[in-house]
């Protein structure tokens, strides 16, 4: 169980100091709940989620307050009893300050925590639809609903799983901590995956400068006696917990570009995850805290907090003892991968792993690229991180692509080692993103274009049928001139007018009666059939609109 | 708003410092240098490095460039050092002058400066002196152990301010060793008899062999401190080792040896030093070999059939201009691209 299988090593990589000691002085703890609560109505990757209570409403803990049917969605529950106060935008963890719906929430205070096991489902499907129904989601950082991942995952097979346990990013330990001070949630959780995928065997990776952690979970794993699960001792090496990475170091295969670790059979998920999916299993408990890291130079009293989610960063600053410098930098995440946080009042979500409080200091001023290919060295990727950053600070976006610019990972190492101190992954998030748009963008006009080209068609049909009638009518009309000088021979002028008269007026009549009477087929129409024509009409007045 | 964005790590490497770096390797090699052929070089660099830092603020100030952050890099000192100790020693100011204000103003600004220049700027600069004045470029001196006697600074600073009796101290100058063997070799010579002549010492020119150790071991501490990685030094030796080899098996009597070639000349300093500016070298692994490679070996082409006696300059610039091409061609095979073999 204990013992370490071959071991294979991605490209570059950097030693980087770990700050992890400072943060596990502490235990474990609990965080106390703050006086109000901001839960994003949306915590995931995917569909966005609509609220399903209204402001005013008592909720009770682990109550469901948002949801999506959209099969890549995960829904929010609340995190204590309480009162929704509102549901407005908030300030989010986002470097531009952006704003996102949230639910205020005015918890009551001294409400108990119920631990007690309840029944559960051996059947895989329920167990999925259990985790689904959690809000479980990936919280390694990803933030991908794991019951989406899953479902996917079954229909290919899987071959190995692998649970990430690596936590590779500098001072952030919330997974170190998970191991250490309950590896049997961590062992729970990964029974339960191994019942849903029936892997043929499992690896649980865990970086080598976390001695106790891979010492508690081989304790809790023997306990177990869950079979072909190992604990393997990975080297630290930043950023051995990526992914990829990590398939590549346990299994020495490497996740195709453009691909998923599932289409090799392979799933991974992370100790935090496996945690939340024991607990939404054995405790009926859905997703509703989550352990953070509070660390960093710039804090007092650095440590670990079982925090429930929607706590604002400010309270959990104030738990570990407030800032310990004259201007705090916030960052969620970790030193190499975080965001920069613009304000300490953003809400703790399910992505929050950690917090990470450094000294503002003035950044060097970037110099010129002097090629000294150091980035290439570093990059587990194997890019050419230099040629990616000349081509995106050209705006040569198709170039930065035939470099394998998507098959970068933004782990900053090439940033880190950088002598001109150039914000290379800036770089590459931003050609990213441009390349983004203008696929959006090609896409959105390709669709007008041939709306266009259709509408072009359906004139020039209409003008063609138009015609063709005109012409009938022409005909029709010259017959019966024909007709008519023929009738005159025979008749008086007088009687003839008289009649055409007579006959114009008839005509007129029937055109009237025939505009009130509407077509036959539309004259009975059931509900669904009547809606199915607004929702045309409601189209078609969209597309003339759009094409003018 | 200061633009921020991960990671947020205290940067451990800066362009001064890899500049620094180079400049501190170099010091063991120059002193060397003073050892045999006296103080001269000396004045060598200080022109090389007053004239560079001149040329660089004066088109520094007319591109509208804050000159403090630039002429804190260290990179013209660099280039000046190098290109001093390519030149001969006791080279009048004026050919100083002329070639690293060349070096400097169409060797790096022309192009945008530090990081953009696709040639090596020193060996511009010297490659068009050798060009334009072959009798300055081909004025050596002596090392002290040969002539036995050398200028003293004062001397030297006379010398090349163009006060001194320059007539006086024709008997010091002579051929470089290579020079020697190049042209003896045009005269049907055999390599013993070419060794006979006191500017040979162990194994190559008398002085000349040690100082190449000692920038061999200024080289060592730039591969040490990873200010240089070993590709391009290890490509360049090979790129002479492996033909100088065969020629010589072959050939004994009408080539020089291995060890020859290797410790003349530039070869040495071009290796650790020259070749290895990252600005106008190689930018990947693979590349960095064949770009090394590449260079030894046109330096032994150069030498053995070409019209100069040493090929360092040429070749390295040569080099540079393959240098895109090299890049092209020797990329890495990105993670997930490709794999190889999957079954282990």
């Amino acid at each position: 169980m204990s013992t370490n299988p071959t071991l294979y090593r991605f490209h570059g990589g950097l030693h980087l100091q770990d700050h992890k000691a400072e943060s596990l002085v502490n235990p474990l703890q609990q965080a106390s709940l703050a006086d109000e609560l901001v839960i994003r109505v949306s915590q995931h990757i995917g569909e966005a989620n609509t609220p399903v209570v209204n402001v005013g409403d008592a909720v009770k803990r682990g109550q469901l307050l948002a949801e999506s049917h959209e099969f890549v969605s995960a829904p929010v529950h609340a995190p204590a009893s309480g009162v929704i106060k509102a549901i407005e935008a908030r300030p989010i963890a986002h470097p531009s300050g952006q704003t996102a719906d949230c639910f205020v929430m005015v918890p009551w205070a001294g409400e108990e925590q119920s631990q007690s096991k309840v029944a559960h489902s051996q059947d895989p499907r329920e167990q999925l639809k259990t985790i689904r129904a959690a809000g479980i989601v990936g919280l390694g950082g990803a933030v991908f609903p794991s019951a989406a991942k899953l479902a996917t995952a079954l229909k290919t097979g899987i071959d190995t799983l692998i649970i990430n346990g690596a936590e590779c990013e500098p001072y952030i330990t919330c997974d170190d901590s998970l191991m250490q001070h309950k590896p049997e949630d961590v062992v729970r959780g990964i029974a339960i995956l191994q019942n849903i995928l029936q892997p043929r065997q499992t690896l649980v990776g865990i970086e080598d400068n976390k001695a106790a952690a891979i010492q508690a979970m081989q304790q809790a794993l023997l306990q177990s006696e869950l079979m072909n699960t190992a604990v393997v001792s990975i080297p630290t090496l930043y950023p051995s917990g990526g992914e990829k990475q990590l398939i590549k170091i346990l299994t020495g295969h490497e996740v195709h570009s453009g691909e998923l670790a599932f289409d090799m059979g392979i799933f991974c998920q992370n100790v935090g995850t496996c945690s939340a999916i024991a607990r939404a299993i054995d405790h009926h408990e859905p997703l509703i805290s989550r352990i953070v890291t509070v660390t960093g130079p710039g804090i007092k009293n650095p440590g670990n907090w079982i925090t429930p989610l929607g706590t604002p960063i400010r309270h959990l600053i104030e738990l570990a003892g407030g800032y310990s410098v004259q201007q705090p930098k916030l960052i969620m995440g970790g030193p190499m991968m975080g965001l920069d946080l613009k304000s300490d009042q953003v809400p703790v979500v399910k992505a929050t792993n950690c917090i990470l409080v450094l000294n503002q200091e003035d950044q060097p001023e970037p110099q010129d690229c002097i090629r000294c290919g150091r980035c290439e060295q570093v990059c587990p990727a194997q890019l050419l991180p230099q040629q990616l950053y000349w081509n995106s600070h050209a705006h040569q976006f198709e170039n930065a692509e035939q470099y394998h610019l998507f098959d970068c990972i933004e782990c900053g190492c090439c940033s880190a080692v950088c002598p001109s101190h150039i914000p290379l992954v800036q770089y590459y998030r931003f050609a990213k993103s441009e390349i983004w748009e203008q696929r959006r963008k090609t896409y959105k006009s390709d669709r007008s274009r041939k709306r266009h080209e259709f509408r072009e068609a359906r004139l020039l049909k209409k003008k063609q049928m138009d015609e063709e009638r005109r012409r009938q009518k022409r005909e029709a009309l010259a017959k019966k001139k024909q007709a008519e000088q023929k009738g005159a021979a025979d008749k008086g002028t007088k009687t003839q007018n008289a009649d055409a008269v007579q006959a114009a007026l008839e005509r007129v009549k029937a055109r009237k009666k025939t505009q009130h009477i509407k077509p036959k087929n539309t004259t009975e129409l059931t509900e669904a059939q009547q809606r199915q024509i607004d929702e045309a009409e409601a189209r078609r007045k969209k597309i003339t609109r759009d094409d003018s | 708003m200061t633009l921020s964005s991960s990671p947020y790590v205290t940067p451990s490497a800066s362009t001064n410092r890899i500049m620094l770096n180079v400049l501190i390797a170099l010091v063991p090699g120059t002193i060397a240098y003073i050892w045999f052929f006296g103080v001269g070089i000396v004045v060598n660099i200080v022109f090389a490095i007053g004239f560079a830092l001149l040329f660089e603020s004066l088109v520094l100030w007319l591109r509208k460039r804050p000159l403090k952050p630039y002429l804190a890099d260290y990179s013209a000192v660099v280039t000046a050092w190098l290109f001093a100790l390519c030149i001969p020693m006791h080279s009048p100011w004026w050919l100083v002058a002329t070639g690293i204000g060349f070096a400097m103003i169409a060797g790096k600004h022309l192009y945008g400066g530090l990081g953009f220049n696709p040639f090596n700027p020193a060996m511009v600069g010297y490659v068009v002196l050798l060009i334009s004045f072959p009798k300055e470029m081909t004025t050596w001196f002596l090392p002290i152990q040969v002539s036995g006697e050398s200028l003293n600074i004062a001397q030297a600073f006379a010398y090349s301010l163009g006060y001194a009796d320059i007539q006086q101290w024709d008997a010091l100058t002579s051929a470089t060793p290579l020079d020697q063997y190049k042209t003896s070799l045009g005269q049907n010579m055999m390599i013993s008899e070419i060794r006979q002549s006191p500017v040979f010492g162990d194994f190559a020119g008398l002085g000349w062999e040690w100082i190449a150790n000692w920038w061999f071991i200024g080289g060592l501490y730039l591969l040490f401190t990873k200010t240089i990685r070993w590709h391009i030094p290890f490509g360049v030796i090979m790129g002479m080792l492996i033909p100088a080899f065969i020629l010589y098996v072959t050939n004994p009597d009408s080539v020089a040896s291995p060890g020859f070639h290797l410790f003349s000349g530039g070869l040495m300093l071009g290796a650790f030093f020259i070749a290895t500016d990252p600005v106008s070298a190689s930018t990947t692994n693979k590349g960095r070999l064949l770009y090394g490679f590449m260079i030894g070996m046109l330096v032994f082409v150069i030498r053995n059939w070409g019209g100069f006696p040493d090929g360092v300059a040429f070749a390295v610039l040569l080099a540079n201009m393959a240098v895109p091409l090299i890049d092209y061609y020797t990329q890495p095979r990105t993670f997930g691209v490709n794999p190889p073999d999957e079954h282990h």
